[in-house]
């Protein structure tokens, strides 16, 4: 970005810029990233245009009809969703229980993952590589391994402390958080290895103590690597099935995923809740995506060194 | 203000590497003193360990009259200028400056009329919204200065802060921290591995060499009276002409040619019984006799191998008869009558200003 503004240039040398900047084999790219997009896009596209159509509708006319007759479309089908308002099992009350869980879930990976990542790269304490590496090595656990596990491991916890995290969301987010741990520690560290370490000493002199560095050098820095984390983790932990299944087990409020899920055994009949649910379940990922994109900056430690 | 007095500092790197050894240095009050020496021989170490960014392996640092060895470095009252400049780049101009007071909780206004007034010391005052990422590298180098200098601090730690300008700045922007440091009155340790800062800048300079202190003395001293080889080989630009030659009890031996030795120096080469002395000539100590001049002076003859012409002066190299191999020496020329390549020429040597040393030990022979 040039800081100065320059004015246009004299109309020959633009077209003449013009007719360079064309270039075919570039154009070609373009037309087949396009396309590839939209076939991406196309499932989604079905499940939003379902969502808007009758709900008898659907297994009579293909949704791709709706170019042809765009009449059909009515909200009807999210009117009947949300008229169960927020009653325990209804769709808000499961998205109201995800948003419990996600948020959480995703604030204290980040933050904790940072914290972790700060003291991995800049302490002086012996064993920091090899702390390191076992945390590397638990990104092959796969979650379902862990399950069983994990559930006696609450149930021990009930007996002595009295509260079992089983069956809560407490217990769902600390499953959640635990699996998010070293794929952030991992993400968090390797961008701090960048920051350069006469920062810090900068700091260190400027009078800056351990968390001042943290809150006011590192952190600032590594936040575009952290925005990706909190992305990564929000849309992870918002369209889990498998953990909130087995640790909300008994509890009345479940998620999304297992709201919809509850509707597959029928599925021809409910096809409708299904695309409708699915499409709301959708939104949120999408607005959080989009409004962190913004710290996704290149460049942040332009001039720091050199 | 405060002195800065290092006593047998030692750094030893895990690893057994001996960075900086029993290193012992008195900046007084208000003393500027560059620390020069050749990449690798620990000037940085020796910086970072007073900054209190490295751990003391042996010996003391004080500031002031407190040993400081275990004071982290924010309660040492220093700053420091990092050769990379190390500037916050996610922070403005200003911020970057007002970090360490704020840090401080030093009061808004203050913080705003320090910053302010560094900023117009060092000429950055249009520049303070602009972060690093938007300065050339001379004004990140300023900024830099300014974060060191609002903090009015008991003493300024400076680690080769100009070597990434190019020349010209490099020249200006010397002659501004000599003319800021001579303002505030600030102890200046200054880390340089080039000559030419170091004896510009400091009322003394240290010469290290692989960790071990050579030389302490003002510029002037230190070029006219090396302590040994090295100094005189380091110190000086083009360096001094050493060269390993026969001594008969007076003169140094140059072929047919007998050079004698300043009184003292003799005296000295006699005592300790040498047949070979190491002669040090300045390139200035020897000129060039294109009229051949008639007074008692020594003269070498020899034959112009090179001529390096930089304006107002040249170097001119010369193959004279030497000890048991040729000599090849370089003298200062005046660039408006310069010999060719290939010209016999006649050098006359001011034996007063002939600098000699013993060739097993390197040390100075003589005062
Ligand atoms: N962290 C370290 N661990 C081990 N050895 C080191 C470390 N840092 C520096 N050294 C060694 O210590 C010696 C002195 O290094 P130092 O950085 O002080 O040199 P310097 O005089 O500043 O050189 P330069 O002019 O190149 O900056 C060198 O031999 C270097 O290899
Ligand atoms: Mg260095």
């Amino acid at each position: 970005m040039s800081a100065v503004q320059t004015a246009a240039p004299p109309l020959a040398l633009r077209t003449r810029r013009l007719a360079v900047r064309f270039r075919p084999t570039r154009f070609v790219l373009n037309v087949i990233l396009g396309l590839i997009a939209l076939f991406w896009l196309v499932p989604t596209l079905s499940l939003l245009v379902i969502s808007l159509r009758p709900a008898s509708s659907f297994g009579v006319t293909g949704w791709w009809t709706v170019f042809t007759a765009p009449t059909q479309l009515t909200l009807h089908n999210y009117q009947s969703l949300f008229s169960t308002g927020f009653a325990s099992g209804g769709i808000l009350d499961s998205a109201i229980t995800t948003a419990l869980i996600t948020v959480p879930a995703t604030v204290l990976v980040t933050v904790l993952a940072s914290l972790a990542a700060y003291s991995l790269v800049f302490g002086r304490w012996r064993g920091r590589t090899a702390v390191f590496l076992v945390i590397v090595a638990l990104l092959v656990v796969p979650v379902q391994v862990a399950l069983i596990p994990v559930a006696q491991l609450y149930n021990a916890f009930g007996h002595v402390s009295g509260f079992n995290p089983f069956g809560t969301l407490p217990g769902v987010i600390i499953f959640h958080v635990a699996f998010g741990l070293p794929f952030g520690i991992f993400l968090m560290r390797n961008f701090y290895t960048g920051i350069p370490k006469d920062l810090l000493e900068a700091g260190r002199i400027d009078g800056a103590g351990e968390w001042t560095l943290f809150r006011r050098v590192v952190l600032p820095l590594g936040l575009p690597a952290a925005a990706s984390l909190a992305i990564f983790q929000f849309i992870w932990v918002w369209n889990d099935l498998l953990v909130g299944l087995v640790f909300l087990g008994g509890n009345q409020h479940h998620t999304l995923t297992i709201y919809l899920y509850g509707f597959t055994r029928t599925l021809a009949n409910n096809y409708w809740v299904i695309a409708t649910g699915g499409i709301i379940s959708i939104l949120i990922p999408l607005a959080i995506f989009f409004s962190f994109q913004r710290y996704f900056v290149r460049g942040v430690l332009a001039g720091a060194v050199k | 203000m405060s002195r800065v007095v290092l006593k047998d500092l030692t750094k030893r790197y895990a690893g057994g590497n001996l960075a900086v050894d029993r290193l012992n240095l008195e900046v007084g009050d208000g003393e500027f003193v560059c620390l020069v020496g050749p990449s690798g021989c620990g000037k940085t170490t020796a910086l970072r360990m007073i900054a209190g960014l490295e751990d003391i392996s042996g010996g003391q640092v004080m500031i002031g009259d407190k040993v400081v060895n275990l004071l982290p470095p924010r309660d040492r009252d220093i700053a420091l200028v990092f050769q990379s400049y190390a500037l916050y780049p996610h922070m403005s101009v200003f911020d970057n400056m007002a970090f360490g007071l704020k840090l401080r909780k030093t009061p808004k206004p203050e913080i705003e009329s320090a910053v302010r007034e560094a900023a117009r010391i060092l000429d950055l005052e249009r520049y303070l919204d602009r972060k690093p990422g938007q300065l050339s590298g001379g004004q990140r180098q300023r900024v830099a200065l300014g974060r060191a200098i609002v903090r009015e601090p008991a003493v300024f730690l400076m680690d080769e802060p100009l070597s990434n300008l190019d020349a010209k700045l490099r020249v200006q922007t010397r002659a501004e921290i000599a003319a800021l440091q001579l303002r505030l009155g600030v102890t200046t340790v200054y880390v340089t591995h080039d000559q030419v800062e170091a004896m510009t800048l400091g009322h003394r300079v240290a010469v290290l060499r692989e960790g071990r202190l050579q030389q302490c003395d003002t510029p002037r001293r230190l070029y006219e009276h090396p302590c040994n080889v090295f100094v005189a080989g380091f110190v000086g630009s083009p360096a001094m002409n050493l060269d390993r030659l026969p001594f008969d009890g007076t003169a140094a031996r140059a072929g047919e040619v007998g050079i004698p030795l300043p009184g003292a120096a003799a005296a000295a080469a006699r005592q300790a019984g040498l047949s070979e002395v190491v002669l040090g000539l300045r390139p200035e100590s020897l000129s060039l006799e294109l009229d051949g001049g008639g007074d008692g002076a020594t003269r070498l003859s020899g034959a112009v191998h090179l001529v390096e012409d930089t304006g107002a002066d040249a170097w001119v190299h010369v193959d004279a008869p030497g000890g048991s191999s040729a000599l090849r020496l370089v003298a200062l020329a005046d660039a408006r009558r310069l010999p060719a390549v290939g010209d016999r020429i006649v050098l006359a040597v001011r034996v007063a200003e002939a600098h000699v040393f013993d060739p097993a030990t390197g040390e100075r022979l003589g005062d």
